[in-house]
């Protein structure tokens, strides 16, 4: 638990020391609430891809006939051979078969 | 001991450090942008006004775009936030942060925020546009972030010239590019750290910026936090976040986020056919000329006859000249009246009256700037989705 009073002093000591014009800054994203849909091998999707990115970078990409397999094929290799993603040859097409499917 | 007041202002310190932290995305709404697959939440981030959430992690934010309406200046809880890696600089002590400048440099340095800003300051009013603003309005469409128009914004920036900081540690012989790091990283090692480089000769132009103010404020966090790099008149890429590397080489940078990421065919419309892949290609730099009207929404219905449109311009630097309106689908062009002036980087309001008759109308909107670039009436392509800037067209109907 977080104790306003406990919070309220740590800011006055950090001040107090550094003595400058600026506050320590200490921000917290929102929670995350974004999720796959659920499906075949949701599983291994998430755990390979939310690793990076939270899957709302899945669900806003475009959709229809041209963005099916090939589309994700591409993207999933990009993540593996441009970002460096560490995914088992074996995960590659379950995920490319459930993007396809699924978005 | 501290005295009240003292004690009054930290408590308002330590109020504002927790109010950075909201446990929960508190779902506001939604709104869909004007594309297929474009329903977004509308989410609500520490000091950051409801926004249109394209991605939580790292979080991307899109400006609504009524907020260009309200003047020529965002403000900065309406500023748009892109990043590209997730491990970003949550706790940030700005008494602790250091900037490091190295390389081809006479005298490598370590300046604190307090050694920055006790350089003499400037400000300038600049535009921010991310690459890809309005890529989801390609056609067709490409893969990336789909953003309607609102990943831009224009914001006065304070902070010290690069150059200032350049010459301190002064360049070597053989210095040719500088290259830009923040503190933002990559969750994996093996992902490419977010480099980005600029030539010697524009680096020092005096123009170019370290900010640690935006619109008399300390950056959001999510807009770079304590320091962030201004570029005037180039997209958002080279505007590098949370700042703290800056380092002079002697040859052309070839990191990921150069050389193969952020590019745009070498033509000269710098686009190609749609669905074709340019043979080479180049880094992305000034931004295209843009134009939009802000009051009057796709859709609407307007009451006939006189009514006052109103927008805004922009360029890469060569300054608005002129900005030209349609109320007849691009048959006759009316020149608008242009707002103040705030430097050739800002945005530019412009109004102009018309008289609707009664049915549907296409608006159309078209800025020329100083070296007489204008926009295309039909839009260019491009396979990342990057320098839209085809003629805006609002369609209403009076009655």
């Amino acid at each position: 638990m977080k104790h306003p009073t406990l919070l309220a002093l740590s800011a006055v000591a950090a001040i107090g020391l550094a003595g400058a014009d600026a506050a320590p800054v200490s921000y917290k994203l929102p929670k995350e609430t974004a999720s796959f849909k659920p499906g075949p091998d949701v599983e291994v999707v998430t755990q390979n891809c939310t690793a990076c990115h939270s899957a709302d970078y899945v669900k806003t990409q475009p959709r229809g006939e041209k963005f099916k397999k090939d589309f994700w094929q591409a993207e999933v290799t990009k993540m593996i051979k441009v970002y460096g993603a560490p995914i088992e040859e074996t995960d590659v097409r379950k995920i490319v078969d459930y993007l396809a499917a699924m978005y | 001991m501290l005295n009240r007041r003292e004690l009054m202002k930290c408590s308002g310190m330590a109020a504002l450090v927790t109010g950075l932290d909201l446990s929960r995305a508190r779902a506001l709404d939604a709104v869909t942008l004007p594309f297929d697959n474009g329903e977004r939440p509308l989410v609500k981030y520490p000091q950051k006004r409801p926004m249109i959430g394209l991605t939580s992690r790292p979080p991307q934010l899109e400006t609504p775009f009524s907020v260009f309406n309200n003047g020529p200046i965002t403000p900065n809880d309406a500023f748009f936030v892109r990043y590209h890696l997730s491990d970003i600089p949550y706790n940030i002590d700005p008494d602790k942060f250091t900037l490091e400048i190295k390389g081809k440099v006479e005298k490598p340095l370590k300046l604190s925020l307090k050694d920055i800003k006790k350089l003499a300051p400037v400000e300038t009013v600049a535009v921010n546009q991310c690459s890809g603003n309005s890529r989801g309005f390609f056609d067709p469409r490409v893969a990336g972030g789909q953003l309607g128009n609102g990943a831009m914004g224009n914001a006065r920036w304070r902070g010290v010239p690069l150059k200032t900081i350049l010459d301190m540690a002064g360049l070597r012989a053989g210095a040719r590019q500088v290259t830009f790091n923040g503190m933002d990283r990559a969750v994996l090692e093996k992902t490419p750290d977010f480099i980005k480089a600029l030539e010697v000769d524009h680096a020092r132009d005096g123009e170019v910026m370290l900010a640690y103010a935006m619109n008399g404020k300390d950056l959001p966090v999510l807009n770079g936090f304590p320091l962030r790099l201004v570029v005037p008149g180039y997209y958002g890429t080279y505007w590098v976040k949370h700042l703290n590397e800056i380092t002079v080489i002697d040859n052309v940078f070839d990191g990921f986020w150069m050389k193969s990421a952020y590019r745009i065919p070498d033509t000269p419309c710098n686009c190609v056919e749609p669905g074709t892949v340019p043979k080479t290609t180049i880094p992305i730099n000034r931004f295209r000329v843009r134009s939009f009207i802000t009051n009057v929404t796709d859709g609407a219905k307007l009451r006939l006859g006189n009514t006052t449109l109103k927008g805004i311009a922009f360029d890469g630097g060569k300054g608005i000249m002129e900005v030209a309106v349609s109320i007849d689908g691009g048959k006759s062009w009316t020149p608008a009246k242009l707002g103040k002036n705030l430097g050739r980087y800002s945005f530019r309001e412009w109004q102009l009256p018309v008289t609707l008759d009664a049915g549907a109308h296409d608006l159309k909107v078209r800025a020329t700037n100083g070296a007489g670039d204008t926009q295309p009436l039909d839009p260019l392509w491009n396979p990342a989705g990057y320098l839209r800037n085809v003629v805006e067209t609002v369609r209403v109907t009076a009655a």
